[in-house]
C-alpha cells in the first residue's frame, strides 16, 4: 500500500522524476568533485601525459559508442512505454543492459591488459585517477544495469510503466559522465 | 472489492509497515512509518550522545588532571587520548547533530506538518536508516579493533590519515572513513525524501509560503548537504585507496597533495556546519512563535536569509586554511565572503529578536531552550569573525579560541535546540506531557555549567593554548597554574552538567509513565501535527481527515479573533484555495 | 607610539600573553578591533533580547500585537540594522587585509639571516645560518627543539615537513605556518623581546603530537654570538668563511 503522499504532486512533476533529478544532482558533485580533482592535478603535472599516452584510444572509442547506442534504446524503450507497449519497452531495456554488459567486458578486457602489462592504480597518479574514476563510473553502469533489469521485468508485464522513463533518465547521466571521462582520460594526451 | 478481511489483512501486513512482520525489536528495523523511523533515528542519536559526552568526560578529565586514573576509563595514552578527541568530534557531528535534528526530526516533521501521511518513499527512508545503524556499527567498532580508533582528527588530514606508518591505526582510520562515508550514503537517500515530499506532497491549499519555518530549513539543509557532501564523497574513495591500496593521492612523494583533501573536507565541511544550523534554527522559529503568542517577524526574510547563508556557504571553505599553505592571495577572497556571512545571520537573528517584541512571552521549558538558543548562539557568531578575519585567524588558528567558537555555536545547535525540540513536540511523540519542574531545573543545570566550561576555553586560546594536546606540561608557558585553574573550572562544570543529564533522563522516564495524557494541541499551537492525535496514528491522520490547508503557520493573536491562535487547517468560511 | 603600539599591547598588559614579535602588536590590534565592533552588536543584540523577554511577558487579558514585519515601518528595524552590519564588515576587512598582508604576503627583502625549520614526527629541527650567516653551508648549525635568534634581527625562515602536516607557531610572535611535506614554504618574524618562548606544534600530527614542543632562545647580539662560536661543528670552527 503506498502512502497517500506518494500520490500527490503539488509541483505537477512526477514524484519518482523529482526524485530521480535530486538523485543525479547528488551524482553531478560526487563526479565534479572527483574530476575537479583530477583535473587540478593533471594541469600541475604535464607529466602525467606520457601514462595518458598509453591508454587505448580505440577501445575507449568503442566503449563511448557502444553506451551511446544503450542511451538511443534507453529513449526507444521510453518511447514504447509511453504507448503502453511494455512488453516492447522491456525489449529495449534488455538491449541497453546488453549494451552495459558490453561495455563492462570491454572494460574487463582493458584493464586485465593493462594491469598485466604492469600499469596498476598505485603505478603513478594519472593510472589512480584513471582506475579510480573509470572505476566508480563502471560501478554506476553495472548498478544501473541491475536496476533496469528490475524495471524490465515488471514493464513486460505492463506494470509501472513510468519507472522506465526514470531509470533512462539516469541512464543518460551514466552516459554523460562517460563523455566527460573519455577526452579526459583518453584524448588529452 | 470481495476479497474476504483475511486476505486484506494478509496483504496488509506483506506490504505494509510498522506494527506488523518480524518479531520483537527486530520489527523496528523494519519499519517503515517515518515516525518509527524517527524514533529509530533519535534514539540512536542520543545513545551517541551518551558517547561523545562520555569522550569529553574522559579527556578533560586528563586535561585537568594531567596523568591521573579517570573513574571508568582508566589512564589516557597520548594516543587514547587523540583518538578520543576524534571520535568525539565526529560522533558529536555526524552521529548526534545530523541523525538528531536532520533525521529524527526531518522525519517526524516533515509529514505532520505538510499534512502528508507519511514521506512520498518509505521504503528509502527505512534503507536510510538501515545504512545509518550499519554506519553507527562501523564506527563503533572502529574505536575497538586492532591498534584503536583513528587519531587523526576529525578533519582527517592526510598524510597523517592516509599512512598507517604514521597514524598506527590501520584498521582504526580505514573503519572510521568508511563509517563516515556509509553515514554520508544513509543521509543523501534521507534528503532525497524530505525534499521531494515537501515539494509534492504538501496538503491542499499549502503554498510554499505557508510551510511552516523547520520544514524549510530541514529541507534546505539537506539540499545544501547534498550539494556539497558529492566531492568529499570521491575524497573519501581516494583516501580508502591511499589507505588500503597504497595510491598516492594525497601522498606528495607520489606526486599526490595533501591539500587538496583539505578543499575537499571544507567544501562541504562548511556548509555542513549550516545544515545542523538551520534545522535547529527552525526549531527555534516554531518555539518563540508559539509560546510569544506572535507571527513570526518577516516570514520571507527568513526564508530569503537561509537561501544567501546557503549560497554562501558554498564559498567560504577556505577559511579552514589560510594558513595551511594555500595561496595568501586566496586568503583575502576568503576573508571577505566569509564575513558577509555574518549579514544574512545576523538579520535571521534581529528577526528573532523582533519576533519577541509585542508578544506574550510564556516561559515554558521550550522555551526557556529556545531563547537560550539564541542568546548562547550569538556568542558563537561573533567570535566567528574574529576568525574570519584572516589576519587575526594567523593566532587563533587551531587555538581554544576556535574551540570555544565552534562549541558555542555546535553546543546550542545540537545540544540546546535539540532539548528545544524534544521538549516541545514531546507531548506529540509520546503523548503524555513533561514535567516543567524538573524540565526547569535539567535547563538550568545545562546552561550554567555549560558556559563556565567554554568561557575559559576562550580565555586559554586567547592565551596561545593549542588544540589536541594531552598534557600541557610539555609547554612551560600553558603550564602556569592559572591556566591550569581554568582548566579544572572547565571539567567541573562538564561534570556538574553531566550530572544534570540523569534529571533529563529521569524526566523523560517518568514522564512516559506516569504523565498527564497530552491532548492534541497542548500549546495551541497553528501547524498541522497538532491536529492530530497525540501520538498520531498509523498514517498519521485518517485518510478522510488528512488537513486541508487555509493560511500560514503563524497567525497568532490575530485581531478580532477570540483565540490567539488560529490553526492552518481551520477553515474560515472563504472555501479552501 | 602610534595607535596600534599603544592599543595593541593591551593583551601583554593584563598578561595574558605577551608581545614578541614586530608584528605581533598589529594582529593585537585587529582582534581588539574586531572585539569592539562585534562587542558592540553583541551588547545590543543581548540587551534588546532581554529587555522584550522582561518587558512582554504574558498578562492577564492581554493579547499579543499582530506585526508581520512586512509594513515598511517595521522592517526598517532589520534593515537598517542589517546595512550597518555591513559597514563594520568593510572595516573589519580592511584592517585585515592589511595585517595579513604585512606578514603573510609582503616579505620584507634583505634578511639579516634566513633559517630552516623542518618538522617531523614528533620534533623540530632548525637549521641556523652559522658563522657565516649563510644556509646551507658547512657550518650551519643543527638543534633539535630549540632555536636560537638574537634580538631584533630580520629573519626569513623556510618550513619544509618531512612525513606528515606540522604546523610552526610561536605564540609570543603571533606566528603560525603549516608545515607541508613536499614544500617548502618561506615566512618572516623578527623578535623584539629577550627571553625564551614555546614553539607548539599546532597541527595534529599523531601519537606524539602532544610532545612536539620546542623552545625559542631570543638572545641578545653577545650571547648569541657566544652560542654560535661553541655550537659550530668543530671542523669549520677556526676557518673563516670562503
Ligand atoms: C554549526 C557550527 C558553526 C557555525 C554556525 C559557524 C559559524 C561561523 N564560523 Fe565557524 N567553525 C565551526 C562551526 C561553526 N561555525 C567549526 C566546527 C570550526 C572548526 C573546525 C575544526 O577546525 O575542527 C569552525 C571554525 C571556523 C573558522 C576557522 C578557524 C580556524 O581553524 O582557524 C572560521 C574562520 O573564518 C570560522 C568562522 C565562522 C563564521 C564567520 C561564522 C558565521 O556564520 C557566524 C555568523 C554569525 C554572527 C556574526 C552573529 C550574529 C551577528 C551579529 C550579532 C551582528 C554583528 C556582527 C558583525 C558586526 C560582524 N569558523
Ligand atoms: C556537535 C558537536 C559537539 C558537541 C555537542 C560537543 C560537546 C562537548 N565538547 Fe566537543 N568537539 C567537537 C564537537 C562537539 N563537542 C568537535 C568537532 C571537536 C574537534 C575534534 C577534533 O579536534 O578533531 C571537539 C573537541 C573538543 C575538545 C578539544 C579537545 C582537544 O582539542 O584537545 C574539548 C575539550 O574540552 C571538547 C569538549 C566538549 C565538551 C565538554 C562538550 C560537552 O558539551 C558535552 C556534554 C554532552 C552532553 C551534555 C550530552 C547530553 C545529550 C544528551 C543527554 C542526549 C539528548 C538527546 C536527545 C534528546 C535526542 N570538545
Ligand atoms: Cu607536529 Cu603536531
Ligand atoms: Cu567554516
Amino acid at each position: 500500500m503506498r502512502p497517500i503522499a506518494t500520490t500527490r504532486a503539488a509541483t505537477g512533476i512526477a514524484t519518482g522524476k523529482l526524485a530521480v533529478w535530486w538523485v543525479l544532482a547528488s551524482e553531478v558533485v560526487i563526479f565534479g568533485g572527483l574530476l575537479a580533482s583530477y583535473v587540478m592535478f593533471r594541469l600541475g603535472h604535464p607529466e602525467w601525459a606520457d601514462a595518458a599516452a598509453l591508454t587505448n584510444t580505440k577501445i575507449g572509442a568503442f566503449n563511448t559508442l557502444v553506451l551511446l547506442t544503450s542511451s538511443l534504446t534507453a529513449v526507444l524503450a521510453h518511447q514504447a512505454a509511453e504507448r503502453g507497449n511494455g512488453r516492447l519497452a522491456a525489449r529495449y531495456l534488455y538491449m541497453t543492459i546488453g549494451g552495459a554488459a558490453t561495455f563492462i567486458g570491454v572494460k574487463t578486457y582493458e584493464w586485465w591488459y593493462e594491469i598485466s602489462h604492469g600499469y596498476t592504480i598505485t603505478s603513478n597518479g594519472f593510472w589512480a585517477f584513471y582506475y579510480s574514476a573509470a572505476g566508480l563510473h563502471a560501478f554506476h553502469v553495472i548498478a544501473g544495469a541491475v536496476i533496469m533489469a528490475v524495471v524490465a521485468r515488471d514493464a513486460a508485464r505492463n506494470l509501472e510503466l513510468h519507472r522506465v522513463e526514470l531509470i533512462g533518465i539516469y541512464w543518460h547521466f551514466v552516459d554523460i559522465v562517460w563523455i566527460f571521462l573519455f577526452p579526459l582520460l583518453y584524448i588529452a594526451k | 472489492m470481495a476479497e474476504p478481511a483475511v486476505a486484506v489483512m494478509a496483504h496488509h501486513e506483506e506490504e505494509d509497515h510498522a506494527h506488523h512482520g518480524p518479531e520483537g525489536w527486530l520489527k523496528y528495523l523494519w519499519s517503515t512509518d517515518h515516525k518509527v523511523i524517527a524514533m529509530q533515528y533519535m534514539f540512536t542519536g542520543m545513545f551517541m550522545a551518551l558517547i561523545g559526552g562520555f569522550m569529553a568526560y574522559v579527556f578533560r578529565m586528563q586535561l585537568a588532571f594531567p596523568g591521573i586514573n579517570v573513574p571508568g576509563f582508566g589512564m589516557v595514552s597520548p594516543g587514547e587520548y587523540n583518538a578520543l578527541v576524534t571520535n568525539h568530534g565526529t560522533l558529536m557531528i555526524f552521529w548526534v547533530a545530523m541523525p538528531v535534528l536532520l533525521a529524527a526530526f526531518g522525519n517526524y516533521l516533515i509529514p505532520l506538518m505538510v499534512g502528508a501521511d507519511d514521506m512520498v518513499f518509505p521504503k528509502i527512508n527505512r534503507l536510510s536508516f538501515q545504512i545509518f545503524f550499519l554506519s553507527t556499527i562501523v564506527i563503533l567498532a572502529s574505536l575497538v579493533v586492532e591498534g584503536g580508533g583513528f587519531a587523526g582528527a576529525w578533519t582527517a588530514y592526510p598524510p597523517l590519515s592516509a599512512n598507517e606508518t604514521y597514524n598506527l591505526t590501520p584498521l582504526g582510520s580505514t573503519l572510521w572513513v568508511v563509517g563516515v562515508g556509509l553515514e554520508f550514503v544513509a543521509f543523501l537517500l534521507g534528503g532525497i525524501n524530505f525534499i521531494t515530499t515537501l515539494m509534492n506532497s504538501r496538503a491542499p491549499g499549502m503554498r510554499a509560503f505557508d510551510v511552516p519555518i523547520v520544514v524549510w530549513m530541514i529541507v534546505v539543509a539537506s539540499i545544501l548537504f547534498m550539494l556539497s557532501v558529492g566531492p568529499l564523497l570521491a575524497g573519501a574513495i581516494m583516501l580508502i585507496f591511499d589507505q588500503t591500496l597504497g595510491t598516492g593521492f594525497f601522498d606528495p612523494a607520489t606526486g599526490g597533495d595533501p591539500i587538496l583533501w583539505q578543499h575537499l573536507f571544507w567544501f562541504f565541511g562548511h556548509p555542513e556546519v549550516y545544515v545542523v544550523l538551520l534545522p535547529a534554527i527552525g526549531v527555534v522559529a516554531e518555539i518563540i512563535t508559539t509560546f510569544a503568542r506572535k507571527k513570526l517577524f518577516g516570514y520571507r526574510i527568513v526564508i530569503f536569509t537561509i537561501v544567501a547563508t546557503g549560497v554562501l556557504s558554498f564559498f567560504v571553505w577556505a577559511h579552514h586554511q589560510f594558513i595551511a599553505g594555500i595561496d595568501p592571495r586566496m586568503a583575502n577572497i576568503f576573508t571577505v565572503t566569509t564575513l558577509l556571512i555574518s549579514v544574512p545571520i545576523a538579520e535571521m537573528c534581529f528577526v528573532y529578536i523582533a519576533t519577541l517584541y509585542g508578544g506574550s512571552i510564556r516561559l515554558t521549558t521550550p522555551m526557556l531552550w529556545a531563547l537560550a538558543f539564541i542568546a548562547e548562539f550569538l556568542i558563537g557568531g561573533v567570535t566567528g569573525i574574529f576568525l574570519g578575519a584572516a589576519g587575526a585567524d594567523i593566532y587563533f588558528h587551531d587555538t581554544y579560541f576556535v574551540l570555544a567558537h565552534f562549541h558555542y555555536t555546535f553546543f546550542p545547535i545540537a545540544i540546546i535546540g535539540t532539548f528545544a525540540a524534544f521538549s516541545y513536540w514531546f507531548p506529540k511523540m509520546f503523548g503524555k506531557m513533561m514535567d516543567e519542574r524538573l524540565g526547569k531545573w535539567h535547563f538550568w543545570l545545562t546552561i550554567i555549567p555549560f558556559n563556565f566550561i567554554f568561557i575559559p576555553l576562550f580565555v586559554l586560546g586567547m592565551g596561545g593554548q593549542h588544540r589536541r594536546i594531552y598534557n600541557y606540561a610539555h609547554f612551560p608557558e600553558l603550564a602556569i597554574p592559572w591556566f591550569q585553574n581554568m582548566r579544572i573550572v572547565a571539567t567541573v562544570s562538564l561534570l556538574v552538567m553531566l550530572a544534570a543529564q540523569l534529571i533529563f533522563f529521569y524526566n523523560c522516564y517518568k514522564s512516559w509513565r506516569r504523565g498527564q495524557k497530552a491532548p492534541r494541541n497542548p500549546w495551541r499551537a497553528n501547524s498541522l501535527e497538532w491536529t492530530t492525535e497525540s501520538p498520531p496514528p498509523h498514517g498519521n491522520w485518517r485518510p478522510d481527515e488528512l488537513p486541508v490547508v487555509y493560511r500560514g503557520p503563524y497567525e497568532y493573536s490575530v485581531p478580532d479573533r477570540d483565540d490567539d491562535y488560529w490553526p492552518q487547517s481551520e477553515p474560515d468560511g472563504r472555501g479552501a484555495r | 607610539m602610534g595607535l596600534v603600539e599603544r592599543v595593541g599591547h593591551f593583551f601583554d598588559d593584563i598578561g595574558l600573553i605577551r608581545i614578541g614579535s614586530s608584528y605581533a602588536a598589529d594582529i593585537d590590534f585587529l582582534i581588539l578591533l574586531v572585539l569592539v565592533a562585534v562587542g558592540v552588536w553583541f551588547l545590543a543584540a543581548e540587551s534588546v533580547f532581554m529587555y522584550f523577554i522582561v518587558k512582554f511577558r504574558e498578562r492577564p487579558g492581554h493579547k499579543a500585537d499582530y506585526i508581520d514585519g512586512t509594513n515598511k515601518r517595521h522592517k526598517r528595524w532589520i534593515t537598517y540594522p542589517h546595512l550597518a552590519v555591513l559597514a563594520f564588515d568593510v572595516l573589519i576587512v580592511v584592517v585585515s587585509f592589511k595585517v595579513w598582508h604585512k606578514i603573510k604576503m609582503d616579505l620584507p627583502e634583505n634578511p639579516d639571516a634566513v633559517i630552516r625549520v623542518i618538522g617531523q614526527q614528533w620534533a623540530w629541527t632548525f637549521q641556523h645560518p652559522g658563522a657565516d650567516a649563510e644556509l646551507d653551508t658547512p657550518d650551519d648549525i643543527f638543534t633539535v627543539d630549540e632555536l636560537h635568534v638574537e634580538n631584533g634581527k630580520l629573519y626569513h625562515f623556510k618550513l619544509e615537513a618531512l612525513d606528515v602536516l606540522h604546523s610552526f607557531s610561536v605564540p609570543v610572535w603571533r606566528i603560525k605556518q603549516d608545515a607541508v611535506p613536499g614544500r617548502s614554504i618561506t615566512g618572516w618574524f623578527q623578535p623584539t623581546v629577550i627571553g625564551e618562548f614555546d614553539v607548539q606544534c599546532a597541527e595534529i600530527c599523531g601519537f606524539g603530537h602532544g610532545v612536539m614542543a620546542g623552545r625559542v632562545m631570543v638572545e641578545d647580539p653577545a650571547t648569541h654570538s657566544a652560542w654560535i662560536e661553541a655550537n659550530t661543528p668543530d671542523a669549520y670552527a677556526a676557518v673563516p668563511a670562503e
